[in-house]
């Protein structure tokens, strides 16, 4: 809520000039959500030091905010950090006081404009989704000396461990309109949040304020990919509110290790790949793709002519909603979205329209269903919808281990319920084929290990004729 | 004239165009049951007479006339319905629905079409159409019957047309919605005359033997006063003595003491007996062979009697159905081919069994119907429930026991067979030796359908009349309830939201307890209780005495004893080994309180609050209450620094400087307000469990009793584990008495001002209906502190409590009430027995209401 530029250059109280803010004067600008008042704690020839205050209306923030949401319940929350925080209002604080010199214009001072002065600047507190590392990863290739306090969550709790908030020190010879800019555009990348929305002038305010050191930046597409963050409400705003208490449960999977993100992508990648082959053996026409999440499977399917009519069922209407953008099935042409459908469903349900299809994927959902409900699933999938193939992959937990950054014991994914050796989850399928009168084969998915086997793996269950 | 046709049928008009159909049939039916060709093209294409909208029209119709057959209606179609081709698409409608199709004719002479048509400017076809009709019509009407209507009615002039008075409707002969019992409904019985002397006696039937007329066969039997005997059928074959069964069945329903449906056994008899070339399997020849000892004349009349029985009964007003093999609802009161045999076969899937029998498609776990269905024909170990249907052949015959089922008192009656008869193909206790100790019900209860969540709901409870919830809901629900909630065999209620108090008019407070009273003492209530609100959880423990009783009443398999779940139905514990000894320690003081034996029952379901807070909400706490506190606790004093800087410099920062000092104080009153609620939980010891609500055991709902007795009962639950279990304070106030209303108040400045979150008040019934009708079952009042938690750190500064004080209830208490009428249907649904699906319809009902939108700040 507060940051300091200090300068010790001679005369110190040339800062009112290159700022065109006067040392004497109390002064306050007019915020969205609030305002900000700019007044210099020191104004002496050897150090000067100005504070940009922001006064955020905490009641106001919530009552008035337009979220994607509409309506500003439950996504937002109440009880806020925003108006203690630097995020992307002090962005928009620092444009709104500090414009002109952003700008690079200085009428009374010009030759300070491109001068580099010592300047020290103090940002009370600061969220840093990323930690200490992210932080100096930003602001030392510029040049920045990074000095940072750590936050404990609550000291009567050190079991609770840090907070995300940073008390931070940034020294520098630099020219003053680009601390300014480069503090525009880093508050809101470490805070990863922002306010308003973000639409498409975002990216030429990106490049306008990132002239001349976004492009060399070794963090740039780190950058630019959460400078331009959409806030589309990626969850249902109603089921926001159902797991209000519970919500840091799910969708973790940004805080994973970025060596598992990359892994996991190409492991998908091939797991999916791995399924159509399968599909298309056995020789299926209409299939389903049970837990169809956002589509990646499907747009598969679609490119393969043998299947002529393909379900896609999720329990999330969002993941649904998202499916149907990212198909662009709305565009297809009327032959090609005859062969596609996609429902909302649930697999602990018993569901007539998942009768009669060839075949069917159950690619990596298992393991999200807690182990007392799988007896259901098994009903549901084997002996009610009773699919001519099933195609089921779920994680091998042996191959844990080789991901070096996952704490032993712990799942790959946060809604993970239980991960499976590969003894496990055969004895497992073995057990559903006997008793549905499927036969069952396994294939790894990814590259073997000898000792711990592939990082998924596939069961494919065909009935046996009568 | 009258002309007479079945109740429910489809009534089909055939005349020529201009023959009078429409005024026909506008004199005779209602105008809603008259569906018109000519009404469906206007309505199709804005011109009754729009030959080219004809397919359309007539898609429409057949639309229309299925919806109506589908809902059991009369339905006229007014058509020329000339053309055998027009006339068989909607036979097959009536075959479809099980309707009987009915042919009225009006074949009127050339002439008069001609001039009726003459009159109207908007028919201007020629001569030639209405020739062609006649044509064909005449042509039809030779093979009426052969194409499948059951009645055919032929007009040939105006004078005999309007010699028609009245059509009077006959009632179907299964209809028997006017006799509503007392039945004693008898199973299969085979020629098993003993066991069937023995049950009627049982049953308290007094049976003489008399001189046999060709009435009574030498049985008189009287049953109890009022009470009526139903037989299922399968009244022979395989047994010692069918034809002495037949005689005091047909004795009983001479003497209308008794119904008898037919089974496929008593059917086979009667074609053997008719001449038809039957084999003499299963048991018949054996029949014969007794029957070869009566009269002649005793034959004949058997034959007769088996002849005129009617496939199923509709009794007491559409609320029993009795049929030998069972009854889809769809077929309930119908009369088609395939209604018989259903009734008589059952349905089966086609394939056999390794015991060579016909596998039986089991259509009762499909019975949605309203209607109870009783039936035999399938031997079963001991009849069972299943969606409000029983099977109640014991299979006597082959060394079962012969059962009866009293109606309306659903009481099973059973005589063991005396011995075996007859050897059965496949043992009788196969099916439950194969289900492991899982009731029909249960084993049925393992999956839910989809249709019967999703969509728009409307669900009946007795509360508050209708529930409805919106499909936008239970889309969201579906998620949740799939994803992280428990076993739904485990999840029979879920708690409602409950409302605060209106907002309080004092200059320094959002919530005072004076609204809170004065909302009851408004509604009429004079007794409330208080209660102090436990900062912790909200938490519904369902626990059975051992593993055994959550098999036999839950249908819960190796999940332990009991569960902890949240109000959105998630389980409270991650960790199975922590939640069962949670479970055990719960179980122990009850066993110590004698709680099972006290309340006759091994199972129950309490509403608690489960502390600290921190113990399930860490990760809120964490993310997001602290969080806020550090950032605050970081920030603030900073900003006070620089600005007691800037004003030793002689600069006017004093207004600032004062705010910012005050935010700075209200933050850390925040910290203080969350940390109160928050402890490291690593073992049982650390948790504390306060139950408030016994909400249901072995059938009883606890709604009945007061507040007043769910606080005792729980104390004396409590004082077994002290440790563990709190008992909550609370206080009973008398509105009338203004010292009374005082102290209630007083009693919530104490508890607030020590830091306790607050206190519910609930009228002294817990369920009390006032002025208005139902009136909350709770209202909260939380203290000052708590609510920092809750509307900020800042709240109280005067600049945001007045904007705060504007907040709507009427939204939220809406929700809490229609919450309540669920919740507590579902359990009166639970201890009724009912299918899963009936008590997880509320549940689920509860959990879509959740995600509406409601400020969560209430």
């Amino acid at each position: 809520m507060l940051l300091t530029i200090s300068t010790t250059h001679q005369p110190a109280t040339d800062l009112g000039y290159l700022l065109y803010k006067h040392p004497d004067k109390v002064q306050s600008v007019e915020l969205s959500q609030g305002k900000a008042h700019i007044f210099y704690p020191e104004a002496t020839e050897e150090k000067c030091t100005i504070a940009l205050l922001l006064d955020i209306d905490p009641v106001g923030l919530v009552r008035n905010a337009k979220g994607p949401s509409g309506e500003g319940f439950a996504l937002e929350q109440y009880v806020n950090d925003r108006p203690y925080v630097a995020s992307s209002f002090m962005s928009v604080a620092i444009a709104r006081a500090f414009a002109t010199a952003m700008n690079g214009t200085c009428k009374d001072r010009p030759e300070l404009v491109n001068t580099s002065l010592p300047v020290e600047v103090t940002i009370s507190v600061l969220p840093c989704k990323g930690g200490e590392y992210f932080l100096r990863k930003l602001f030392e290739p510029l040049g920045y000396q990074v000095q940072a306090t750590h936050h404990p969550l609550d000291s009567n709790f050190p079991e609770w461990g840090e907070s995300r908030y940073f008390t931070v020190k940034l020294t520098h010879t630099i020219r003053l309109k680009n601390v300014l800019s480069h503090l525009y555009v880093l508050i809101p990348v470490l805070d990863n949040d922002k306010h308003y929305w973000v639409g498409e002038h975002e990216i030429e305010k990106l490049l306008d304020k990132g002239e001349g050191w976004l492009q060399t930046h070794p963090e740039r597409e780190q950058i630019t990919r959460r400078y331009l963050k959409n806030l589309a409400p990626l969850t249902k705003y109603a089921l926001a509110i159902l797991s209000a208490e519970e919500q840091a449960e799910v969708g973790l999977e940004e805080e994973l290790p970025a060596e598992i993100i990359e892994k996991k992508k190409t492991l998908h990648e091939q797991r999916l790949a791995l399924t159509v082959e399968q599909l298309v053996k056995s020789g299926a026409k209409r299939v389903l793709d049970l837990g169809c999440g956002e589509g990646k499977l499907l747009r598969l399917l679609l490119l393969e002519k043998q299947f002529e009519e393909i379900l896609g069922m999720d329990v999330s209407f969002q993941s649904l909603e998202n499916a149907r953008d990212r198909l662009k099935l709305d565009r297809l042409p009327e032959k090609q979205k005859e062969r596609i459908k996609l429902i909302q469903g649930s697999l602990l349900y018993r569901d007539k329209r998942l009768a009669g299809y060839d075949a069917a994927a159950i690619v990596e959902v298992i393991e999200h269903l807690n182990k007392s409900r799988l007896a259901t699933f098994e009903r549901v999938v084997f002996g009610f919808a009773k699919p001519g193939t099933i195609v089921l992959t779920t994680p091998n937990a042996e191959y844990n281990q080789k991901y070096e950054t996952l704490t032993a014991g712990t799942f790959r994914h946060a809604d993970h319920r239980f991960e499976w050796t590969r003894a496990e989850f055969e004895v497992w399928a073995k057990n559903v084929a006997s008793v549905y009168h499927y036969q069952v084969h396994f294939l790894p998915v990814g590259p073997e290990d000898v000792m711990v086997g592939a990082s998924s793996q596939m069961a494919i269950f065909e009935t046996i004729p009568r | 004239m009258y002309i007479q046709i079945p109740e429910l049928s489809l009534v089909v008009l055939i005349g020529a165009s201009g023959s009078g159909k429409s005024s026909f049939a506008r004199k005779h039916f209602k105008s809603t049951e008259v569906v018109s060709s000519d009404a469906c093209r206007g309505i199709v294409s804005d011109d009754e007479n729009n030959q080219a909208a004809t397919a359309d029209a007539f898609e429409l119709l057949h639309y229309i006339v299925a919806k109506r057959l589908k809902r059991g209606l009369l339905t006229v179609v007014d058509a020329t319905n000339v053309q055998p081709e027009s006339r068989k698409h909607l036979i097959q409608l009536a075959r479809e629905y099980h309707v009987l199709p009915v042919a009225i004719v009006l074949d009127m002479p050339e002439k008069v079409c001609y001039e009726r048509n003459n009159l109207r400017p908007d028919r201007n076809f020629g001569k030639h159409v209405i020739a062609q009709h006649r044509q064909q019509l005449r042509k039809s009407l030779r093979n009426l019957k052969g194409e499948g209507f059951r009645h055919v009615h032929i007009l040939s002039s105006e004078e005999e047309t309007n010699a028609v008075e009245q059509i009077v409707r006959d009632p179907l002969h299964n209809n028997k919605k006017a006799e509503t019992g007392p039945f004693d409904i008898i199973g299969d019985i085979h020629g098993c005359f003993d066991e069937l002397m023995l049950l009627l006696e049982r049953l308290e039937y007094k049976v003489e033997q008399v001189e046999a007329t060709r009435q009574n066969f030498g049985f008189v039997v009287t049953p109890p006063a009022g009470r009526k005997a139903i037989f299922l059928g399968d009244l022979v074959d395989r047994g010692p003595a069918s034809p002495q069964v037949l005689k005091v069945v047909m004795s009983m329903v001479n003497a209308n003491t008794a119904l008898c449906v037919p089974g496929n056994h008593d059917m086979k008899l009667h074609q053997k007996l008719s001449g038809r070339n039957v084999q003499l399997k299963h048991g018949l020849a054996l029949t014969m062979e007794q029957l070869a000892h009566e009269p002649e004349e005793f034959i004949r009349i058997v034959d007769v009697f088996l002849d005129k029985l009617v496939s199923h009964y509709v009794l007491d007003h559409g609320n029993l159905v009795v049929a030998h093999a069972g009854l889809r609802a769809e077929m309930q009161g119908r009369g088609s081919g395939a209604v018989r045999a259903f009734c008589l076969y059952g349905e089966t899937t086609g394939e056999t069994d390794e015991f060579g029998l016909p596998v039986r498609y089991n259509w009762a776990a499909d019975y949605r119907g309203k209607a109870m269905v009783v039936y035999g024909h399938t031997p079963v170990p001991e009849p069972e429930w299943l969606n409000n249907t029983i099977d109640i052949d014991t299979g006597c015959v082959f060394g079962g026991a012969l059962t009866a089922l009293r109606y309306p008192e659903k009481e099973l009656v059973s005589i063991p067979a005396k011995q075996v008869y007859y050897e059965s193909a496949k043992p009788l206790d196969y099916e439950k030796r194969k289900a492991q100790a899982l009731r029909a019900q249960q084993q049925e209860d393992d999956v839910l359908d989809i249709e019967e969540v999703t969509g728009k709901r409307i669900i009946s409870t007795s509360l508050a009349h209708t529930v409805t919830i919106r499909e936008e809901n239970t889309i969201a629900a579906l998620e949740v309830m799939s994803r992280f909630a428990v076993n739904p065999k485990w999840l029979i209620y879920l708690p409602p939201t409950m409302s605060p108090c209106e907002t309080s008019k004092l200059p320094e407070y959002l919530e005072h307890p004076k609204e809170a009273l004065e909302y009851y003492a408004r509604q009429g209530i004079t007794q409330v209780v208080c209660q102090e609100k436990h900062m912790g959880s909200r938490a519904v423990v369902v626990i059975c005495r051992d593993e055994a009783a959550a098999l036999s009443r839950f249908g819960v398999h190796n999940e332990g004893i009991g569960t902890c779940y949240t109000r959105t139905g998630r389980n409270f514990f991650n960790d199975s080994a922590l939640e069962q000894a949670f479970m055990q320690r719960l179980k122990n003081a009850l066993d110590k309180s004698h709680f099972w034996e006290r309340f006759q029952t091994t199972w129950v379901c309490l509403d608690c609050e489960l502390m600290p807070w921190s113990a399930k909400a860490l990760a809120l706490l964490q993310n997001q209450y602290a969080s806020v506190g550090t950032a605050a606790g970081a920030a603030l004093p900073d900003v006070v620094d620089v600005l007691y800087q800037t004003s030793e410099r002689g600069i006017d920062v004093s207004q600032l400087l004062n705010e910012y000092s005050q935010r700075r104080e209200l933050t850390q009153k925040y910290s203080e307000a969350y940390r109160r609620y928050c402890w490291s939980v690593t073992s049982i010891e650390d948790y504390k469990l306060a139950p408030f609500h016994i909400l249901a055991t072995e059938d009883a709902v606890h709604t009945d009793k007061d507040h007043v007795w769910h606080m005792s009962t729980i104390k004396a639950i409590c004082e077994a584990d002290p440790d563990f279990l709190m008992a909550t304070p609370y206080q009973v106030l008398d509105l009338t008495d203004e010292q009374q209303y005082q102290q209630g108040i007083t009693w919530w400045e104490k508890l607030t001002a020590t830091g306790g979150e607050g206190m519910v008040v609930k009228p002294l019934n817990f369920i009390s209906k006032g002025s208005k009708g139902l009136v909350q079952p709770a209202v909260k009042c939380r203290g000052k502190e708590y609510l920092r938690i809750i509307y900020g750190p800042e709240y109280t500064a005067p600049q945001h409590l007045q904007r705060l004080r504007s907040r709507g209830l009427s939204g939220k208490r809406s929700l809490a009430l229609r919450e309540f009428a669920l919740g507590m249907e579902g359990l009166e649904r639970f201890a009724r027995k009912e299918p899963l699906r009936n008590v997880h319809e509320c549940v689920f009902g509860v959990l879509a209401l959740e995600s509406e939108p409601i400020d969560p700040r209430l």
